[in-house]
């Protein structure tokens, strides 16, 4: 895969689009800082009692941030090594016959409510950071690994036996044609976990997993609807931060010439 | 392969197929897409494997580069046998073009070209040079098409890169599974045209298959015309197989415009040339008078030192004139390459100025004249070889009763 992307990029031509894209693309990431700054200049604004001082700090703010951010970083990562040697092993001649089997089992990760799936793994195990991001791998697991199997069975069969006919190896088709060509489905699918992940590690704070869950439920239970609303504000632009970011990487990766 | 190579490049092996059988089913009474096929492809020949689809044709195709493993047969390559060899070394070794080209979408043309010979190991600087070669050879200008995407180009383009690819790392060997068949009939003849002009240069060996009888008329230098199990119904030349075709089965497949299809295929030179009186440029006209005295013709060809004719004179415009043969001669406008179908030659001799036209080779050279009459004849043999054959038929059937 390294090869050919690498060639891919490294190619001469440049579409004449590309630079119009890449000036369309800061725009989301500043609209999303101006709502931050809106949120914060409001709370500033605002007489803060006991409970929404504690709560609201900049301080606290980011930390919690930061660590929503891990959780989902770290789900992804283990997404990853999951769903994507997963992904290419059951679109192999000699495992396919397993591939309806583990989809389903990804099925019921992500359909089971993810509250039951974190409170589960909790009581089974320990509470914690890692508690939370292992329930978040179940959950987010599909995605990626629906789109890497998509990804690489929607590949022109001919190709491959081009492939095979110039004398690659199966390995080597895999790697230069195979996987570059599923790139834009595989990344497709991994911005979609990332979407799930960060939405989806709020809920962390029940097994004291941190996190902007953190802030929500503090807004929740002492009934004080700003804080409520700084904490959810954050997460949704966070989610749509990462889901820029996902965009971005797609648009990078994804072999040229498609 | 790769260490062979030399400007001249790497000419074609023969290939053997003894008794190769290739069953589907574990059973070895399941019906067999080859059944006990034997067949010899000369060196540097285009074989055409021609049939119905479900015939076994690809298959057979597959099976001598490997991607299909043979059931049990023995399939040489000049010296080697091809089983004996690890089989992506073996498909390194040999050019494989199938239908619309195949090309990788992520990989600019001189990235496809360049795969082969990146297996090889080759350096890069070699690679490059190649590329560039190549891409002259299919007719691409190497500037313009090696950093572009398969995307951005035409299906006729693509498939010229293709056949680049196929030649990368200049093996004895092609293997083509209706390269052409997803073009449209312009472009496909073009390519046609140009395969054989390539193949005049590079003698490979070519398996082709197709399912076209016109495409394999066309190109092919043997046509194996295939039944099922992929079982030889006749293996001959184009010219061959249009005069005596072996069965009903052929007879069927070329269809019932065999004349049609003779004047489309056969080529001018595989027809008997008439001859003319020839004179040379710098003869007198006392001597040009002479030797059309002496031929059975009002006029004679001027032919030059290289062979290559000029001009005509006739009695008439020599009558009462001075000065050589080439200063009277009227000159010639039309010639007919030797490679040009007897409809070609039509079209030419309609269009010449005289109603006996020359033929020449590639290179220029005189080989005789064709005229209408020429071709009226070899219609007419046609027509007797095929009268003979169905009364053949009749008394061979009357036999049977």
């Amino acid at each position: 895969m390294s090869v050919s992307a690498a060639e891919a990029r490294t190619a001469t031509e440049t579409p004449p689009s590309l630079a119009r894209r890449s000036w369309k693309s800061v725009i989301t990431p500043v609209v999303l800082v101006l709502i931050v700054v809106a949120l914060l200049a409001y709370v500033k604004s605002q007489k803060l009692d006991s409970i929404e001082k504690a709560n609201l700090g900049l301080g606290y703010i980011l930390e919690k941030t930061w660590q929503h951010i891990e959780l989902t970083v770290a789900g992804t990562i283990l997404v990853l090594i999951i769903a994507l040697p997963l992904g290419v092993i059951l679109t192999r001649k000699g495992a396919r016959y397993a591939s309806p089997v583990v989809l389903m089992l990804a099925n019921i990760g992500q359909s089971a409510p993810a509250v039951g799936i974190i409170v589960l793994f909790a009581v089974a195990w320990q509470i914690g950071f890692w508690t939370a991001v292992l329930a978040l791998t179940v959950y987010g697991v599909l995605p990626s690994l629906r789109n890497t199997m998509v990804g690489l069975q929607q590949v022109d069969p001919a190709l491959i036996d081009a492939g095979r006919g110039i004398g690659m190896s199966a390995g080597g088709v895999l790697a230069k044609v195979e996987i570059p060509l599923a790139v834009p489905v595989i990344l497709g699918g991994v911005r979609t976990t990332l979407v799930l992940m960060v939405g989806n590690a709020a809920i962390a704070t029940f097994i004291n997993g941190g996190g902007l869950g953190d802030i929500v439920v503090a807004g929740i239970n002492n009934q004080r609807p700003l804080v409520l609303i700084v904490g959810s504000g954050m997460i949704a632009v966070l989610a749509l931060l990462i889901d820029w970011v996902g965009g971005l990487l797609t648009q990078l990766f994804s072999p040229r010439g498609l | 392969m790769s260490e062979t190579v030399t400007d001249k490049g790497t000419t074609g092996v023969p290939i053997e197929l003894e008794n190769v059988t290739k069953r589907y089913s574990a059973s070895s009474t399941g019906l067999a897409a080859v059944d006990d096929l034997t067949m010899s492809i000369p060196a540097g020949k285009i074989v055409v494997l021609l049939g119905p689809s479900g015939c076994g044709k690809t298959t057979t195709m597959r099976l001598i580069n490997r991607l299909i493993e043979p059931t049990s047969g023995r399939i040489m390559i000049g010296d080697t046998d091809a089983r004996a060899q690890e089989p992506n070394e073996l498909r390194r070794g040999i050019g494989y073009v199938i239908q619309q080209a195949g090309l990788f979408p992520h990989m600019t043309v001189g990235t496809n070209i360049s795969q082969v010979p990146q297996m090889l190991g080759w350096d890069k600087q070699r690679i490059t040079t190649r590329v560039d070669e190549l891409l002259d050879l299919v007719g691409l200008d190497s500037g313009q098409f090696r950093d572009r995407y398969p995307r951005q180009l035409s299906g006729g383009q693509q498939q010229r890169v293709g056949v680049a690819r196929a030649l990368a790392a200049d093996p004895s060997v092609l293997l083509m599974d209706e390269p052409f068949g997803a073009l449209d009939p312009i472009t496909r003849e073009r390519l046609q045209d140009e395969l054989l002009r390539l193949q005049e240069e590079l003698g490979k060996t070519i398996v082709f298959v197709t399912h076209d009888i016109d495409e394999a008329l066309r190109i092919g230098d043997q046509i194996a015309i295939l039944d099922k199990g992929s079982r030889i119904a006749q293996y001959a030349s184009p010219a061959e197989i249009l005069a005596n075709p072996a069965s009903e089965y052929v007879e069927q497949f070329i269809g019932s415009g065999s004349a049609m299809r003779l004047l489309n295929f056969a080529k001018v030179a595989d027809v008997e040339l008439g001859q003319v009186a020839e004179v040379a440029p710098g003869d007198e006209v006392t001597r040009v008078r002479e030797t059309i005295a002496g031929a059975d013709t009002a006029y004679a060809l001027v032919v030059d030192a290289g062979r290559r004719p000029t001009g005509w004179v006739t009695s008439e415009t020599i009558d009462g004139r001075d000065g050589t043969a080439g200063e009277l001669s009227a000159p010639i406008e039309t010639t007919i390459p030797a490679r040009a179908t007897l409809q070609e030659a039509m079209e030419g001799l309609l269009h010449a100025e005289y109603d006996v036209v020359p033929v020449t080779k590639a290179n220029g050279e005189y080989l005789g004249v064709v005229s209408l009459g020429t071709i009226q004849q070899e219609l007419s043999d046609l027509k007797e070889r095929q009268k003979a054959r169905r009364q053949e038929r009749v008394s061979a059937g009357g036999d049977s009763a």
